[in-house]
């Protein structure tokens, strides 16, 4: 079982010094997860999704805490010693339009990290590799010469897409990879990532503030507010029943394609999100919070316990 | 996997074509711009040719027969003080102004983006102290730098291009710095590290390819005021000294003659000025195409 | 009935350097009083330009409104002045853009910025439009007190309520609104949506809502309008459009969103790309990406026609009284 597991992260932090004070960008997250899973990290913009997704890959130095990949601590590595590494986790970037260089055309930049790592012996396995992974993600291969600002989203999706694959990695970040896209496109590159993972056994970690997304390709969620973990568990249980006060306000925020039968009734949450800086000793969310216990202004910082079997949440009304 | 169709959706085939390509397509219908390559070529070829087939020495100090005399079909641009064909020492000057000022562009360049690209880079104390230092570059008149290095190594060709590199690449470490600012927090950069590229590649293969456009537009612009600054200088003697026929100096043998042979100094004077011009055109349609917000 | 808004043929078009890019060819819709119509497509089918056709904003050059007619509250738009199009701009429609973050100057308090707003329909003192702005915010949900503050010092959800406040400042009989909540986050854009249509209902308004999300027209639209390439390809009340499906196109988005309530299979996209507006297809411009198109279909343009009740399709498969597609298959 413990070999089974690709990446552990404990206690996790990262704070930015900003002239207000200390901003808490990452609060002592800890996860794991299996080899060929997907973990699912859900939250609104500013939560720390996306900060906790670059501290793992070190393109961001945490303040504290560890991460351990296949068993070794890369907490304390060097850039030199990450650039090796690198063709074991990748990342899929957000923005399809600003994370292609717009001077190289595509053979260039598939290429890319395969020269840059030796990964073939000659120009003729380079150009072939290339072409390869052009099939693998989908892409036409009379594009080879063309520049992204020639190209749509989505296309310039499959190369970000194209590019990760090249090292062969194990661990792919997808910081979200879709929510550039128009939905039937979306959908296209739902799909590859999801072929890619059952034909190479990938694991993912799933970044993104889209809720029906990360449940149609995640086993398990986790959820984020300010932060902080505030809930994880396993996908299915997490939609059948939400503990967490935000993840149940989250979940009936999403606008449903439904018209008249069976429409549930929403309920609205109060209020925005507080600014991360200078957090108080005390639950993020009980600014906004409708359920809020009597004594929760007073109490610390809930724990992350576990409620049900897997199931984790960090909030008083479960502690006792 | 069968995501797309098999037939042409969009009726064309993509064709790869690159930025460059772009604005070079952009470039070429904008009449100012083409003028001003068209003008540059000529006097390039014009001033080679020159060189190639004439020696100075020889055949054009050697035609000393009539002094001032006005243009006229012989001498179009008339002849000077000494005799010689004006229209033939402007030609062949053509290649001292514009060497000493691409040149010197070209070097400043070179010193000032890459100091530009590293404190825009690193940012912090670096950025602080090699920004301080082409700012003190920065308050000093040109002139005066030049007077005192020509003073320190004598009048010659290449101190005139030290001291006139040195005026230089503080334009081109504020603009090395600023692009290099702009484009380092771009996703791609950072996609860069996440594919385990060192930084001197990130820099020089990434984020220096993306900075060319504004580097480009500013070296061609800078070129044209270094060949009014080369002429200033030359026309104070600080520069190049004659029998060189270099324009501004050309212009200061001329100063004497103003009243009775005007042309002495209008034909050097009308040379800089459309070199400068056509430079300027150029700089002016090299920004306008390669500006993306005009794209489509 | 009697419409706020007619659109009849509107037919736009983009002269670039590079060609003729058919932006709109050939929309009618109609809004009615009190009606919310939601104009649903995804990028490049045309939403935004409809929209700022119907203010005549369509950036001239390179944009050219070629033929077609739009009806506000009887007047014929596109034969406006400059001067009727102005007081037509605020009075009569408002519009509320997609970013809130550009929509508002950042060097002006905001209550200035929704004061101004009201004074250049209304004459009205400086002090009195500033009570009048302090009373939009407090409208909007936002406290009176933050009218001086600039717009930098507001989170984004405010800003968008800083902006509709502006919008209605003016009690417009038509909203236009692009895009509104696609720039916030799930809890702030329900909360946005909630207040526009609560908004919309106390002011007896009618609107165009333009989306690409099927779930926010769900959430506020009486009638559903689904364009692509520029056409509208099917057009009916939500209930017909939501659960009546006609058009390939329609069902095609509807298979693309995954499904909250279950997790798991494969999801079904609508294969390759949308047209390049400058090289539409010959035919029906869907029929390269549909499932069930037929060589007829690849030749000829198929019209809007009418089905039953207030429900519309332009798709030349039904022409065989037999057709049905897979989300629909009783066909009514």
């Amino acid at each position: 079982m413990e070999n089974n597991v690709i990446l552990e992260v404990k206690h996790l932090t990262k704070y930015f010094d900003t002239p207000k004070g200390k901003l808490h960008a990452v609060d002592d997250v800890s996860f794991s997860i299996n080899r060929g899973e997907t973990l699912g990290i859900v939250g609104e913009s500013g939560c720390g999704k996306s900060t906790t997704g670059r501290t793992i890959l070190k393109l961001i130095e945490p303040t504290s805490g560890q991460i351990i990949f296949n068993g070794t601590d890369i907490t304390k590595y060097s850039e030199r010693q990450m650039r090796k590494l690198r063709t074991d986790m990748q990342i899929i970037f957000q923005d399809p339009f600003s994370s292609l260089d717009p001077r190289q055309n595509i053979m260039q930049l598939i290429s890319e990290p395969i020269r840059e790592h030796h990964i073939c012996k000659s120009k003729e396995e380079v150009q072939k590799r290339t072409l390869e992974l052009m099939d693998i993600v989908g892409l036409a291969r009379r594009f080879v010469n063309s520049y992204p600002h020639e190209l749509d989203g989505g296309r310039r999706q499959r190369i970000g897409i194209a590019r990760a694959l090249s090292v062969n990695p194990k661990l792919i970040v997808c910081d979200e990879p879709v929510s550039a896209l128009d939905v039937s496109i979306q959908a296209q590159i739902l799909n590859l990532l999801k072929q890619l993972q059952r034909d190479i056994g990938l694991t993912y970690i799933f970044i993104t503030h889209d809720l029906s997304v990360v449940r149609y390709f995640s086993d398990d969620i986790a959820v984020m507010y300010l932060g902080q973990m505030v809930e994880k568990s396993p996908s299915d249980k997490l939609f059948e029943k939400p503990m967490h006060p935000y993840t149940r306000a989250l979940l009936s925020a999403i606008p449903l394609p439904i018209v008249g039968k069976e429409k549930p009734v929403r309920q609205l949450i109060r209020g925005e999100v507080t600014s991360p800086v200078n957090l108080p000793d005390r639950c993020r969310f009980l600014p906004r919070c409708s359920e809020c216990l009597e004594n929760c202004p007073n109490a610390k910082t809930p724990e992350l316990i576990e409620v049900e079997p897997k199931h984790f949440v960090a909030c008083h009304i479960y502690d006792c | 996997m069968k995501l797309f169709n098999k037939k042409k959706t969009d009726g064309t085939e993509m064709i790869g074509r690159s930025l460059g390509q772009e604005t070079w397509r952009r470039l070429k219908k904008n009449k100012g711009a083409m003028m001003g390559i068209a003008f540059i070529i000529l006097l390039l070829i014009g001033t080679a040719l020159a060189s190639i087939f004439y020696d100075y020495d020889k055949d054009i100090i050697g035609m000393t027969r009539d002094r001032f005399m006005a243009p006229n079909w012989q001498h179009p641009f008339g002849t000077d003080n000494m005799g010689r064909d004006i229209f033939a020492r402007v030609i062949y000057g053509a290649k001292y102004s514009l060497f000493i000022s691409f040149g010197s562009t070209l070097l400043g360049l070179i010193v000032g983006l890459a100091l530009g690209a590293v404190a825009g880079y690193y940012g912090g104390l670096v950025d602080n102290i090699i920004m301080r230092l082409t700012d003190i570059f920065y308050s000093i008149p040109y002139i005066m730098i030049a007077v005192v290095v020509v003073s320190i190594l004598g009048t010659s060709m290449s101190s005139l291009l030290f001291a006139m590199a040195l005026g230089t690449f503080c334009n081109f470490a504020r603009i090395g710095r600023a692009s290099v600012m702009t484009v380092r927090d771009m996703e791609f950069v950072e996609a860069g590290r996440a594919i385990g590229l060192p930084t001197w590649k990130i820099i020089l293969k990434h984020i220096l390819p993306n900075c060319l456009s504004a580097i480009i537009v500013q070296t061609t612009l800078k070129v044209g005021s270094n060949i009014i600054s080369a002429s200033s200088l030359s026309f104070l003697g600080v520069g190049i000294t004659p029998p060189t026929p270099e324009w501004g100096a050309m212009l200061s043998d001329g100063r004497s003659y103003i009243r009775s042979s005007g042309w002495m100094c209008l034909f050097p004077g009308l040379a800089i000025m459309f070199t400068v011009l056509a430079l300027n055109l150029l700089g002016d349609g090299l920004r306008d195409a390669m500006d993306p917000k005009l794209k489509r | 009935m009697e419409n706020v808004l007619e659109v009849k043929d509107l037919v736009v078009r983009y002269d670039t350097d590079d060609g003729i890019v058919r932006a709109i060819n050939g929309i009618s819709f109609s809004i009615g009083r009190e009606r919310t119509l939601g104009l649903v497509g995804e990028t490049g089918a045309g939403k935004t330009t409809t929209a700022l056709s119907i203010l005549n904003l369509v950036p001239d050059p390179p944009g050219v409104i070629s033929s077609g007619s739009i009806i506000l509250d009887g007047k014929e738009i596109l034969e406006m002045g400059e001067k009727e199009l102005e007081h037509m701009r605020g009075n009569d429609v408002a519009m509320i853009f997609q970013d809130p973050m550009t929509a508002l100057n950042p060097v002006i308090t905001v209550g200035e910025q929704i004061a101004e707003s009201v004074m250049l329909h209304e004459k009205l003192t400086k002090e009195k439009a500033m009570e009048r702005a302090k009373e939009m915010l407090e409208l909007v949900g936002i406290s009176g007190s933050r009218a001086y503050d600039y717009p930098h010092q507001l989170s984004g959800g405010m800003k968008q309520r800083v902006v509709i406040a502006i919008a209605l400042a003016c009690h417009p009989s038509l909203l236009i609104a692009d895009e509104p909540t696609t720039a916030l986050d799930v809890t702030i854009q329900a909360q946005v949506l909630a207040l526009i249509k609560e908004l919309i209902d106390n002011n007896h308004m009618s609107m165009l809502m333009i989306t690409h999300d099927l779930g926010v027209v769900a959430e506020v639209c009486d009638d559903v309008a689904v364009m692509y390439a520029g056409r509208i390809v099917e057009i009916g009340t939500a209930d017909e459009v939501f659960n009546h499906t006609l058009h390939p196109y329609t069902e095609g988005l509807f298979d693309s969103l995954p499904n909250l309530r279950q997790r798991g299979e494969e999801l079904i996209p609508i294969k390759g790309l949308m047209p390049d507006p400058m090289h539409l297809p010959e035919g029906c411009s869907f029929s390269p990406r549909c499932p069930y198109a037929t060589e007829e279909c690849h030749r000829a343009l198929p019209e809007l026609k009418l089905v039953n009740g207030t429900h519309y399709v332009a798709c030349g498969r039904y022409a065989d009284p037999s057709f049905r597609i897979r989300r629909n298959p009783d066909g009514k």
